[in-house]
């Protein structure tokens, strides 16, 4: 076994335990502390497939700000312990048949793909083909998927400020 | 690549964490103690004094204190976290410093010839915001799981403030990304080498195509934040929170936050001496005139001994007398061995840097006991509608002077 494979398996197992772990715990606060770990461990593995840049940004982003937010939220509002229920008849005879064909299939797609796969920097560097992949050759869906979470962002606010009439001067201030 | 250089690389690694780690721990330790005695200046009072020589000692009598206090862990908590939360904020705020680079010269330990930092990786500054944004976890986890209303409002203000002004702290060095293009910290340092007018050094703050002046402020101001310092210390407000996320912490875990803290302020200020101010080059040019600037760290170390020296003569006790007298001593033979062929040229660079980052330390206690605390809305109302557009004015203005270069 190389040290690149025992590296492998090792941040695999804990994004895997990590995921499962999601699922199993039953406050939310441990959930998201558990998703961060996942994330955490993908950024470890675009590590071992030599693009540090994704995987500094990978933590920046989504350990660092996105579930930051989440933690926010939960802590805010302050969100107790969920209720563990027995399967809904929905979840006994739709959900568990699905999630397994699901599983299946993604294993057999990955057993077919795996041997054919390997990784493969970019020459110039991942940062400098990254940019010019993002702004250069797909600049416009890029900047139409910001336009789309702007209008995101304006939809949400406007919901919230439903029913409070005109908002306020020095609205900004009640939302912080 | 052999087994045997493998080998001997990961042991000089092992070496240079070892190291570091003392380093930065005393560094912490020491802090704490400049911080008291700047503040005490500012006051108008002495600081420190009882323990060693001016209060010298101190440190270890607080680290001793930590120690043996009664180590209480409040009922109701969520213990896996309330565990977890000061571990995380001291690994992190230490393990920044990692990737911070201390001089140009090459160190030979067990015949490897090895740089003077722990981990050259090329996107260095990454590595770093990605660590300090992960930090935030450890106050707002702390304040959670203590599962009392004084902490959950401090966990919750300070991960708000720590979002709000991580933006302008990253977009404050998109202008220096921009004229060097690199992330790579050792690259970015040696970029700045060069004068403007055969004077004035090329650093970021002053660099000739656009000087980061805005980027500096906005760095700054936004690292203070990110820190949790006055005037941004909203997360342990004292008069309005008791002490905020770490009010239920006693003992270790409590010193755990309070190293943590005193560490991300060192990495932050190495931070700023390495993109702004030059890191390791000295400010004066090698021009034929200029040798004599090649013995300042000499003529530094000389005068504090000599000072230490003169002090320790008339010092109230014996112990203060003895020991201010083998610091000054060892001070002049530092001051001596400086002056040496072999020494001189590799002094230069570490001897800059930390004199950079010393200088950042001071500015950044200096802040803290002179202005008051900002009010929670105040801060949000700055951090979004004053720095953020600061910063991207920045990016907008130095990508302008880039592309006018061309």
């Amino acid at each position: 076994m190389t040290p690149q494979l025992v590296i492998f398996l090792v941040l695999a197992a804990i994004a895997i335990a990590g995921a499962v772990n999601v699922i199993l715990q039953r406050h939310p606060i441990h959930s998201a502390i558990s998703l961060i770990t996942v994330m955490i461990a993908l950024a470890g593995l675009f590590l071992t497939l030599e693009s540090e840049f994704i995987a500094a940004v990978q933590i920046i982003v989504y350990a660092g700000a996105i579930m930051v937010l989440f933690v926010f939220v939960i802590m805010l509002l302050n969100a107790g312990v969920e209720e563990r229920t027995n399967m809904s008849r929905m979840a006994r005879y739709a959900g568990v048949p699905l999630a397994i064909f699901l599983l299946i299939e993604l294993a057999y797609q990955i057993g077919a793909a795996t041997s054919s796969m390997s990784p493969q920097p970019p020459a110039e560097g991942v940062t400098r083909g990254l940019s010019m992949l993002l702004f250069r050759d797909f600049v416009f869906p890029f900047e139409l998927t910001s336009i789309l979470i702007l209008i995101a962002i304006l939809g949400a606010l406007v919901l919230a400020q439903r029913g409070e009439g005109v908002p306020a001067k020095g609205g900004q201030e009640k939302i912080s | 690549m052999n087994e045997a250089i493998v080998r001997s690389i990961l042991l000089v690694s092992l070496v240079k964490v070892v190291v570091l780690l003392f380093l930065v721990l005393t560094a912490v330790a020491y802090l704490v103690w400049f911080e008291r005695k700047v503040a005490a200046r500012i006051q108008g009072r002495w600081g420190p004094y009882r323990v060693g020589p001016h209060g010298l000692l101190q440190p270890l009598a607080d680290g001793v204190k930590f120690l043996l206090k009664e180590d209480a862990t409040p009922a109701g908590v969520d213990r896996f976290l309330y565990f977890a939360a000061p571990l995380l904020t001291m690994t992190l705020a230490i393990s920044g410093i990692a990737m911070i680079p201390f001089g140009p010269v090459s160190l030979h330990i067990f015949g490897v010839a090895t740089p003077l930092v722990v981990a050259n990786i090329n996107v260095g500054l990454l590595a770093i915001f990605a660590i300090t944004s992960i930090g935030v976890y450890g106050v707002a986890l702390a304040g959670w799981s203590s599962n009392n209303k004084y902490s959950l409002l401090g966990g919750l203000r300070s991960s708000a403030q720590m979002i709000s002004y991580e933006l302008s702290l990253t977009l404050s060095v998109v202008g220096i990304l921009l004229l060097a293009g690199t992330f790579n910290l050792s690259e970015l340092v040696t970029r700045q080498d060069g004068f403007t007018w055969g004077r004035l050094p090329q650093w970021n703050l002053l660099n000739p195509t656009f000087p980061q002046i805005l980027g500096f402020f906005c760095y700054f101001v936004a690292a203070i934040a990110e820190t949790n310092r006055a005037p941004f210390d909203l997360a342990e407000a004292e008069s309005e929170l008791v002490a905020g996320y770490h009010t239920e912490y006693s003992s270790f875990k409590f010193a755990m936050f309070f190293l943590g803290e005193y560490a991300s302020m060192i990495t932050v200020a190495c931070l700023a001496s390495v993109l702004f101010l030059g890191g390791w080059l000295s400010p004066f040019p090698r021009t034929p005139g200029m040798d004599w600037t090649l013995y300042i760290p000499a003529i530094v170390f000389a005068i504090s001994g000599f000072a230490l020296l003169i002090n320790a003569v008339g010092y109230r006790n014996m112990f203060g007398r003895i020991e201010l007298a083998v610091l000054g001593l060892v001070l002049l033979a530092l001051s001596f061995l400086c002056t040496q062929p072999g020494v001189i040229g590799d002094v230069q660079g570490p001897f800059w840097f930390l004199a950079k980052v010393l200088f950042v330390l001071f500015v950044y206690v200096w802040v803290r006991w002179t202005l008051p605390r900002f009010r929670y809305d105040q801060l949000m109302r700055f951090g979004w509608k004053v720095l953020f557009p600061v910063a991207l004015l920045n990016v907008v203005l130095t990508s302008l002077a880039v592309v006018m270069r061309k």
